[in-house]
C-alpha cells in the first residue's frame, strides 16, 4: 500500500482526508508522504531541506515544553537527567528496532504504527484533536526541525 | 483512615519498595500501593483493586495524612468549623440553625455526592449544595467557588464522613450524568491528545516524569496540596489535569465537570472519604 498524502490528511484518522489545503503556509505543517515498510507505515522523506542535529534532538528529548520524551520513557545515556518516566518502553537500542523512516512516522503520528489506543501523543500533527487550548491551535508539538532531529538523535540509540 | 491498617501498610511499602527499586527514578521510594485497595464494588469497576490515591504517594506524604495534629488540611476543617455556627445572610441564620451538631447531622452525607436535586432536576455536587443552603435558607450571598470560605466548608462536611465508604448512586435520574462522564473521561482532549484513562487507569503505579501515577480517586477531596499549600478542591485538580495536557479544561461547577465528578465517585465506590488528604 502506497500513499501519498500531505500531513494534514495524514493526522486524523488516515480514512478522514478532509482539511488537507486548508492550512498551508506559515501555520500549516510540511508535506509529507507516508508508505508502507515491512507492513508498517512509515515517511521516507525528511520533512525539511536541513539535515537532523543529533545533539539538539538530545535537548528536545529532555525539555519539557518541547519533546518531554523523558515523560513516558527511558533512555540510559540521559542518565543525569533526572526522572525519566515509566509509561512507554526504554528508547535505549531503538535505532536497532526500528528504521529511520518508522522512527519518523512514529514521532510524526504513532497511531499510524502502534494503532488508535497508542498513549504516545503524536507530534506533528493539528487535526482530529478536541478542545486544545487556544496558544496551542494550529500547531504540531514540535516543529519540522525538531522532528528531523529527534530522529537524527533516535538513530544513535544502537 | 483508621492508624491500624495505615501502619500495616507503611510497613509492608518499605518491603516492597526495597524488591522493586526503580532504576528510572534514583533515589526516590516507589510507593507500594498494590494490596491496598478493596474489591471493585461493581462488576463494570475497570479495576482489579480500587485503591485510594494516599498509597500512591511517599511515606512521609502517607504519614503527614494519617497523623491528625500534623495534617495541615485540618486548619480547614476548623475554619469550617467556625463557619458553621457564623450567623450570616438577610434570614440571620448558621448553618447550624437548621442542622444543628455536624457530627451527628452530616455523618455519612458527603459521600453520596453529587446526588440527584429533584428540585433543580439535576445533581449538584457539595460546593453547590451549600450554596444553595445560603442563597435560600440563609438569604446569604454564595460563596465563590475556590473561595477559603467554600473549600473549608466543603472540607468540614466532608471531613464528617471520614472513614466512611464512597456511596454515590448512578441509578435513576443520575444515569444519564454517570454515562456523560464516562464518556468524558475517556475522551482524549488537547494538544497532548490523552484522557483520562490514559493517565489512570492503564498507567496508575508508573511514573510519569517525577510524578507517581495514582488512579485519580476523589475520595480525599479538598486535598491539602504541600506544593500550593492550601487545599485544593476536585473541579480544580481536574482543570490542572487538563492543562497538562494542553486542553482547554471545562469550568468548575460545570456540568462536564459534575458528570464527571459523579463518574469518578463510582470508580472509587466503597473507598473510605479522607478528607483532608494530603498530596505533594
Ligand atoms: C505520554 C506518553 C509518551 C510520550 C510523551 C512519548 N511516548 Fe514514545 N511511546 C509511548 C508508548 C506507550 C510507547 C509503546 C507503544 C505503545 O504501546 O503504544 C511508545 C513507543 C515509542 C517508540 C518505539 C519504542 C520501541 O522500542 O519500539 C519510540 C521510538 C518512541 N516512543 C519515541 C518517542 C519520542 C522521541 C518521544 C518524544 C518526542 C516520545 N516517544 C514521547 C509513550 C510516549
Ligand atoms: C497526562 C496525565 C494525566 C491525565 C490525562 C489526567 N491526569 Fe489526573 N493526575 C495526573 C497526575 C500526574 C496526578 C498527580 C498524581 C496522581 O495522583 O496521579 C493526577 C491527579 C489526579 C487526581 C487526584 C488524585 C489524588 O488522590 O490526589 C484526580 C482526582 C485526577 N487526577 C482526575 C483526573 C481526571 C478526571 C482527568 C481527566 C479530565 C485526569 N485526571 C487526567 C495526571 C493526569
Amino acid at each position: 500500500m502506497r500513499r501519498q498524502i500531505h500531513a494534514l490528511a495524514v493526522a486524523g484518522a488516515c480514512a478522514l482526508a478532509t482539511t488537507a489545503g486548508a492550512e498551508t503556509g506559515s501555520g500549516g505543517l510540511a508535506p509529507f508522504r507516508i508508505v508502507a515498510a515491512d507492513g508498517t507505515d512509515a515517511i521516507p522523506d525528511s520533512l525539511t531541506d536541513k539535515a537532523g542535529d543529533a545533539a539538539a534532538g538530545a535537548k528536545v528529548v529532555v525539555n519539557r515544553r518541547q519533546g518531554n520524551c523523558l515523560g513516558c520513557h527511558q533512555v540510559s545515556s540521559l542518565k543525569t537527567e533526572s526522572f525519566h518516566g515509566e509509561v512507554g518502553p526504554s528508547l535505549d537500542g531503538v535505532a536497532g528496532r526500528w528504521s529511520a523512516a518508522h522512527l519518523r512516522m512514529i514521532v510524526v503520528n504513532p497511531k499510524h504504527v502502534f494503532g488508535e489506543a497508542t498513549v504516545m501523543p503524536a507530534f506533528y500533527r493539528i487535526d482530529g484533536l478536541s478542545r486544545v487550548r487556544t496558544e496551542f491551535q494550529g500547531k504540531p508539538i514540535l516543529t519540522a526541525q525538531q522532528v528531523e532531529d529527534v530522529v537524527a538523535y533516535l538513530t544513535t540509540l544502537k | 483512615m483508621p492508624s491500624v491498617p495505615l501502619r500495616v501498610a507503611l510497613a509492608a511499602a518499605v518491603i516492597l519498595a526495597s524488591a522493586v527499586a526503580p532504576q528510572a527514578q534514583d533515589g526516590a521510594e516507589r510507593p507500594a500501593w498494590q494490596g491496598h485497595g478493596i474489591k471493585p464494588q461493581s462488576p463494570d469497576s475497570p479495576f482489579d483493586q480500587v485503591v485510594s490515591g494516599l498509597y500512591f504517594r511517599s511515606k512521609e506524604t502517607q504519614a503527614m495524612q494519617a497523623d491528625d495534629f500534623n495534617n495541615p488540611g485540618f486548619l480547614a476543617v476548623e475554619q469550617g468549623e467556625e463557619l458553621w455556627s457564623k450567623v450570616d445572610g438577610a434570614a440571620g441564620k448558621s448553618c447550624a440553625s437548621c442542622h444543628n451538631e455536624a457530627a451527628t447531622s452530616m455523618k455519612g452525607v458527603a459521600a453520596a455526592y453529587p446526588k440527584w436535586n429533584e428540585k433543580l432536576s439535576k445533581p449538584v455536587n457539595l460546593e453547590q449544595r451549600i450554596d444553595l443552603c445560603r442563597k435560600g435558607a440563609m438569604k446569604a450571598e454564595p460563596y465563590a467557588f475556590g473561595s477559603p470560605e467554600l473549600t473549608a466548608m466543603t472540607t468540614y462536611l466532608r471531613n464528617q464522613s471520614r472513614g466512611m465508604p464512597v456511596a454515590v448512586k448512578v441509578d435513576g435520574p443520575m444515569t444519564p450524568w454517570f454515562e456523560r462522564g464516562k464518556a468524558l473521561y475517556y475522551q482524549r482532549n488537547g494538544q497532548l491528545d490523552l484522557a483520562c484513562a490514559n493517565c489512570h487507569e492503564k498507567n496508575h503505579g508508573k511514573y510519569l516524569r517525577a510524578d507517581f501515577l495514582s488512579q485519580g480517586q476523589s475520595n480525599g477531596f479538598p486535598v491539602y496540596r504541600l506544593r500550593d499549600q492550601r487545599l485544593v478542591p476536585l473541579h480544580e485538580r481536574m482543570e490542572g489535569c487538563m492543562q497538562d495536557v494542553r486542553a482547554t479544561p471545562f469550568k468548575p461547577l460545570s456540568d462536564e465537570f459534575l458528570a464527571l465528578e459523579t463518574y469518578v465517585a463510582w470508580r472509587g465506590l466503597g473507598l473510605p472519604v479522607e478528607t483532608p488528604a494530603v498530596r505533594n
